[in-house]
């Protein structure tokens, strides 16, 4: 490790490091951050869910978007595994079923972006736990 | 500097910043007890932890009462000295440490010199409000000195005394709450430690908790017995003090009156350590200028400088401290054990007295010399030279038991042979003396010459640290004198640093020398005291007709008839001795 | 670097510790590995999260499930059901007492609800083992702010605005603190952090030591900055050994980070922090008794003044300030002094964090803002009275403090009101009484303490304590006068006044406010001989109902001392004479027929 010459050197190794406890903070509060939970129940994982949550994270990431993605229990859906929920701040919650990475590039895009809607929803009014 | 307006008991005053409120309120003739507290002014002794709480005051506007020893004044203070308030703490807190005490003030040692019998007399106590369990511990006698712990009530002074005074850091505190005494380290006995026996925290305990070894039974019974021949040899500075056991005034001396003192206590022979004080200059002089001489003709492996050795406790103190230095002071006896063995081998055969059969007490203003005459090497298959060493206060308590009226009594004169002396071994009882003695006579031997002038006051006071520089007809001669085991070590440290300057050191632990020796009559914290025995001191010096120990009659007889001459082969045996390593 | 999806918490504090989180560790990463998520799932040993009732704690992040008294055998149901399947774990979440509703999330607790945590802002949340987390987190930004864009006086300045008292229980200004140390003039100064906490009961310095201790660190710093200090000294005590394998940790890879050292961040600013260790003595958290121990003599206290900011360690200028005091300091530099000072009360501002302890539903640690009520306190964060019980008082300050009733409930919570009500703030402990404890038996305990810890140095403290103790035994034994009474009030207020230090000033504290607010107890004791609460063992007697004694003989066979007689299926009899008061028979009895009376 080289020492932190300056507060600079300090400010950008808190960038740099801020990664590491940023998902918690995140999920202390959530209320204002975009939330993407991923159904991780057998079915969903057997159907790419697992692949699908690491898209999500990774993209997001990439894109220098701040969302919580977090996993969560079996929404129902067997049909149109994976199913992620999509929370924007202040709107109410929306399921997209079929999500897989192509989907899930096209929900980053239009709908996290651009608050666009985006084929694929489960027009069922549904609450996770 | 700056002045601090104030007012104490309604009376307003100005003092300097930084006075305590006890020094602020003792300048208007206000009292305020104390009983931890102690302060020797002149040198630089302060003991006030603020432990005891005795001196508390009320200072308005302050939440609770303040320590008058060690709260400093402040611009517009109120004190009140005595309000009911603080009356009532300090009383409170007197009863609180009796309430800790063995009530056994009938058959305690220092009754009636008792700073907490005064003190709890002083404020009234009749009844103790606060009784419940009292703190025990095991009593620890050594060969001087006592601790019954059971008496100690936290002062601390002792502590002041052994670790800040005189460096040798054998009593502190231990053990938390109640349970704390002042005790050496892991409560080892005394006589394990390196104490030194000096005696300074048996000086000023102000109870019991600390004093000497109690031999005036033994001396009684020896001066009881008809078939024991008892005699007795009396330090230079008991002369100076012994009369303030009676009342007399500080300062007063009583030579005469004590040697009439002992002779109506039965004693055979009423000699003078003074004369052995001269027999010692004689010694150690000899081997002092045998040192420099070498030194001076280019041996530089001789050891200078040549340190005094009479001083049981600074003896101690450097087997202790210093044992690589062993070689280092002078190798002549004390006094004390000079006269006992003398005493023992010449006197007795003089007075056709089998050793056995005689008993040689002496009169000593210490403590550590009661552990000297117990030191194996002063003795012949078993039998001291000197076999028992009284306190100044000892003395004076046989006498009282004697009944003797000490004030009246006519002045009366030492036996002879040894009890002949002059002025130069008096002032061995105070610091700066021994060595002022000895240049009286190394520079006569060394020079030739007659000294025009006796007194030397270069080397006297009561600075802890002093030095001069004799001229030797030429010669300058370096001269260190320290007093306070403290002090001492600097002057060692100095030495084994390869730095020191000096040719000679005279080293005494007990701060004043032997007059502020831990046998002396309590001064109760009372410094002028000891300048008053100073004083006298001086006084009979000047007073004798002889004044250089080479010039003592009895002396030279001693070396005719006896031992030769200074260094020789009996002096050796008899008056020299050597040291150990009590690391 | 690994990107982690997952976080487990698990609390590294040493309670939780001591619950076997070590193990609860283990097993999740020796787990994770076996289902192969050990690079989806970190696993951090975190500080305190302050539910010590409920301990251990394990937090799922970004999932924000508070998962309660987690056992080693939990955390594969933890692996399985919740990391892989995404499925709370019911049975491991925090259930409400009084709705008995489960809840996941833990500011949703009433423990958390009221709670606002600046001291204790990193404590659960970083693991304090890695300096990068507490970078991450802001983690010395205050300092460089200070190096950068501060001067000494500035800094000082936001201090004494944000209002920030001493948290070790003298509530002296700490702003100020600093700048009388900063004005005396000397080459060599030192900061000193007293983490000698004493308090029975009281773990708050440890906690913030062991789940945070970068933020000491940092804080040490910027004083030495303030004040002209380039050494800073911890004192802790040694029986704090998880704390000070943290705080060494941290040291170490503040150093590495170039945070201590020579010219940190560039600057010409240099310091160094060495620790000290403390036996274990309470007086040694009076700071002058703390400075006499770190200087290698004995732990007790001397007469102030001088002050440690004038003399101080090896006689230089020295600002001793306590660990809870630290922690808040870098958070004021960053947020400001308005930020700080907009919490709390007019003349206690900021948050003060408290142990809760006692006869209370949710023990632990807290951090809650000046001003809130006791009553707030310990009904709705502390969940009430255990087991319904009635509650009787609480006891603030450790053993310095006052034990106060019911009436003081509603009191906000500052430095001022405490000591007008009799007690104090002091450190943080609080302990909470119910109707079964015996106040005279209370303030017996409290003054055991101070008699364990008093120096020994001052006349009221080593023996007046004792005496009082000897006093309040012979009450509990039954022995008690009404004399006794007056005795103990006069004696409590000369100790009092005139002792030496706070320890003793206060010691009688625990006496005066029982007497105070409890009276009619000790009248009990003294006039009639009875403990209303039942606790003092000399003054019960067991009785034998007859009409519910079966005469089944169970008691007569469990007395120790054959102080019971009685026929079979006969009602049976007790010697008082000779009964222990040893109970055995109390909780033997089926028919309910043993009456303490």
């Amino acid at each position: 490790m080289t020492k932190v010459k300056s507060l600079a050197d300090l400010k950008k190794l808190k960038e740099e490091v801020q990664s590491k406890i940023k998902l918690r903070e995140k999920g202390d509060h959530p209320e204002n951050l975009i939330q993407i939970k991923v159904s991780m129940a057998t079915c969903g994982i057997a159907s790419g869910a697992k692949d699908t949550m690491n898209y999500f994270i990774e993209e997001l990431e990439h894109q220098g978007i701040d969302a919580l993605v977090t996993q969560t229990g079996c929404m129902g859906y067997c049909y149109a595994e994976p199913t992620i929920e999509l929370t924007i701040p202040g709107n109410q919650p929306v399921v997209y079923g079929d999500v897989n990475k192509t989907k899930a590039q096209e929900i980053i895009d239009k709908h996290i972006k651009l608050n666009e809607l985006v084929d694929g929803i489960i027009p069922v009014s549904y609450k996770t736990l | 500097m700056e002045m601090i307006n104030l007012t104490i008991d309604n009376k307003s005053l100005v003092v300097k910043k930084g006075t305590t409120l006890l020094e602020a309120a003792s300048s208007i003739g206000i009292d305020v007890p104390t009983l931890c507290h102690m302060h020797l002014h002149d040198m630089n002794i302060e003991n006030k932890p603020g432990g005891c709480r005795v001196c508390v005051v009320e200072v308005k506007g302050r939440r609770n009462l303040a320590p008058a020893c060690c709260t400093e004044v402040a611009d517009g203070m109120e004190i009140s000295t005595h309000s009911m308030r603080a009356v009532n703490a300090r009383r409170t807190i007197v009863e609180l440490i009796l309430s800790d005490h063995p009530a056994d003030c009938l058959i305690c040692a220092k009754s009636g010199k008792c700073d907490l019998q005064n003190i709890a007399h002083h404020l009234g106590i009749r009844e103790i409000h606060y009784q419940g369990e009292q703190s025990h511990y095991r009593e620890d006698t050594s060969p001087a000195i006592i601790r019954e712990i059971d008496k100690c009530i936290l002062c601390r002074r002792c502590e002041t005394m052994c670790n800040e005074v005189q460096t040798v850091g054998v009593l502190s505190t231990i053990n938390r709450g109640f349970e704390a005494v002042v005790s050496p380290a892991f409560e080892m006995n005394l006589d394990h430690s390196s104490c030194t026996y000096c005696g300074q925290c048996v000086a000023v305990c102000p109870t019991a908790a600390l004093t000497e070894v109690d031999e005036t039974g033994a001396v009684i019974r020896a001066l009881s017995d008809p078939t024991k021949t008892v005699i007795v040899q009396t330090a230079p500075a008991v002369r100076a003090a012994l009369g303030e056991e009676f009342g007399m005034e500080a300062g007063s001396l009583v030579t005469g009156k004590m040697a009439a003192a002992l002779r109506r206590l039965g004693f055979d022979h009423v000699f003078d350590t003074d004369f052995a004080a001269d027999l010692t200059i004689m010694e150690e002089g000899t081997e002092l200028l045998g040192r420099l001489n070498k030194y001076l003709a280019g041996d530089k492996e001789v050891k200078l400088p040549i340190l005094t050795s009479c001083c049981p406790a600074w003896v101690k103190f450097f087997e202790h401290h210093f044992p690589g230095m062993k070689d280092i002071p002078s190798t002549a006896r004390s006094p004390q054990q000079m006269f006992g063995a003398i005493a023992k081998t010449y006197l007795a055969e003089k007075m056709a007295v089998k050793r056995e059969d005689l008993v040689v007490v002496s009169i000593m203003p210490c403590v550590a010399k009661k552990y000297e005459s117990s030191r194996d090497e002063f003795a012949v298959d078993g039998n001291p030279d000197v076999d028992y060493a009284l306190t100044t206060r000892e003395l004076a308590q046989i006498i009282n038991l004697a009944n003797i009226d000490f004030k009246s009594l006519p002045d009366e004169e030492f036996d002879n042979p040894m009890g002949e002396s002059t002025g130069a071994s008096v002032i061995f009882g105070t610091t700066g003396g021994v060595i002022e003695a000895a240049v009286r006579t190394a520079y006569e031997v060394q020079t030739g010459k007659t000294l025009e002038r006796l007194d030397f006051e270069e080397l006297r006071g009561m600075e802890g640290l002093r030095k001069a520089t004799i001229d030797f007809d030429g010669l300058p001669i370096n001269i260190g004198i320290a007093h306070g085991l403290g002090n001492a070590r600097k002057l060692l440290e100095e030495i084994k640093a390869g730095n020191s300057e000096f040719h000679a050191i005279e080293i005494m632990s007990c701060p004043g020398g032997c007059i502020g020796g831990g046998g002396q009559p309590y001064h109760h914290g009372d410094v002028e005291i000891l300048k008053k025995r100073q004083k006298a001191i001086y006084a009979e010096d000047k007073n004798k007709s002889i004044r250089k120990s080479h010039e003592n009659p009895y002396i030279k007889k001693l070396y005719d008839e006896f031992l030769g001459e200074p260094m020789s082969e009996k002096a050796h045996h008899l008056l020299h001795t050597e040291y150990f390593d009590r690391s | 670097m690994t990107d982690y999806k997952m976080h487990l918490l698990v609390c590294g504090g040493t309670g939780c510790k001591a619950s076997q989180s070590e193990q609860i560790k283990n097993n999740f990463k020796n787990q994770l590995q076996e289902v192969g998520l050990e690079n989806d799932v970190q696993v951090i040993h975190t500080g305190c999260f302050g539910f010590c009732e409920q301990g251990p704690i394990v937090k799922v992040q970004p999932d924000n499930t508070f998962y309660v008294s987690v056992t080693p055998d939990d955390t594969r149901e933890i692996i399985n059901e919740h990391i892989v399947k995404g499925r709370q774990v019911d049975h491991l979440l925090y259930t409400d007492p009084n709705t008995k509703v489960q809840i996941t999330e833990s500011k949703n607790m009433d423990f958390y609800k009221k709670q606002v945590r600046i001291a204790l802002r990193n404590c659960g949340f970083i693991n304090p083992e890695n300096i990068e987390e507490y970078i991450g987190n802001d983690g010395y930004s205050a300092l460089g702010k200070c190096l950068e864009e501060l001067t000494p006086e500035s800094a000082i300045k936001m201090i004494m605005d944000s209002g920030l008292r001493g948290r070790g229980g003298g509530g002296f200004p700490t702003g100020l603190k600093w700048d009388i140390t900063r004005k005396v003039e000397n080459e060599q100064k030192y900061v000193v952090c007293n983490a000698d906490e004493g308090d029975p009961g009281a773990f708050m310095d440890r906690s913030i030591l062991e789940g945070d201790p970068h933020t000491v660190i940092e804080a040490m710093a910027i004083c030495g900055y303030c004040i002209g200090a380039n050494k800073g000294l911890v004192y802790i005590r040694a029986e704090y050994p998880l704390a000070i394998q943290r705080l060494k940790t941290a040291l170490t890879q503040a150093r590495e980070y170039g945070l201590l050292g020579e010219n940190i961040l560039g600057s010409d600013f240099s310091f160094e922090i060495e620790i000290r260790y403390g036996a274990g003595a309470f007086v040694c958290g009076e700071e002058t008794a703390l400075i006499h121990s770190m200087e290698g003599k004995r732990g007790e206290p001397t007469f102030k003044p001088p002050f440690p900011s004038q003399e101080g360690y090896l006689g230089k200028p020295t600002n001793v300030n306590n660990v809870e005091t630290f922690a808040n300091i870098p958070p004021i530099i960053t947020k400001g002094a308005d930020w700080f000072s907009s919490i709390g009360t007019e003349k206690s501002k900021g948050t003060k964090v408290f142990a809760l302890a006692g006869k209370i539903n949710n023990v632990g640690l807290i951090e809650v803002p000046m001003g809130i009520t006791l009553r707030e306190v310990i009904y709705d964060i502390g969940g009430g009275i255990k087991n319904g019980k009635e509650f009787k008082s609480v006891q603030t300050g450790g053993p310095s403090g006052g034990c106060l009733t019911n009436d003081f409930l509603d009191t906000p919570i500052d430095y001022d009101n405490l000591l007008a009500a009799g007690s104090m703030m002091g450190s943080g402990g609080m302990i909470v009484m119910d109707e079964d404890d015996c106040m005279v038996s209370i303030a017996k305990f409290y003054l055991e303490f101070t008699l364990d810890e008093s120096c020994g140095k001052c006349t009221p403290c080593r023996i007046g304590n004792k005496r009082l103790y000897e006093i309040l035994e012979k009450i509990t034994d039954g022995k008690g006068t009404p004399e006794d009474l007056t005795k103990l009030r006069m004696l409590s207020h000369v100790i009092k006044d005139s002792s030496l230090c706070g320890l003793g000033q206060t010691s009688p504290n625990p006496i005066l406010s029982t007497l105070d607010n409890f009276m009619h107890e000790y009248e009990a004791h003294v006039n009639d001989g009875k403990c209303p609460a039942g606790q003092c063992k000399a003054l019960l007697q067991y009785v034998i109902t007859d009409e519910k004694c079966t005469g089944c003989t169970l008691c007569f066979r469990n007395c120790p001392v054959g102080a019971i007689s009685g026929e079979k299926r006969n009602p049976h009899y007790i010697d008082q004479s000779l009964c222990i008061k040893c109970g055995a028979c109390y909780d033997k009895c089926k028919f309910d027929a043993i009456k303490i009376a």
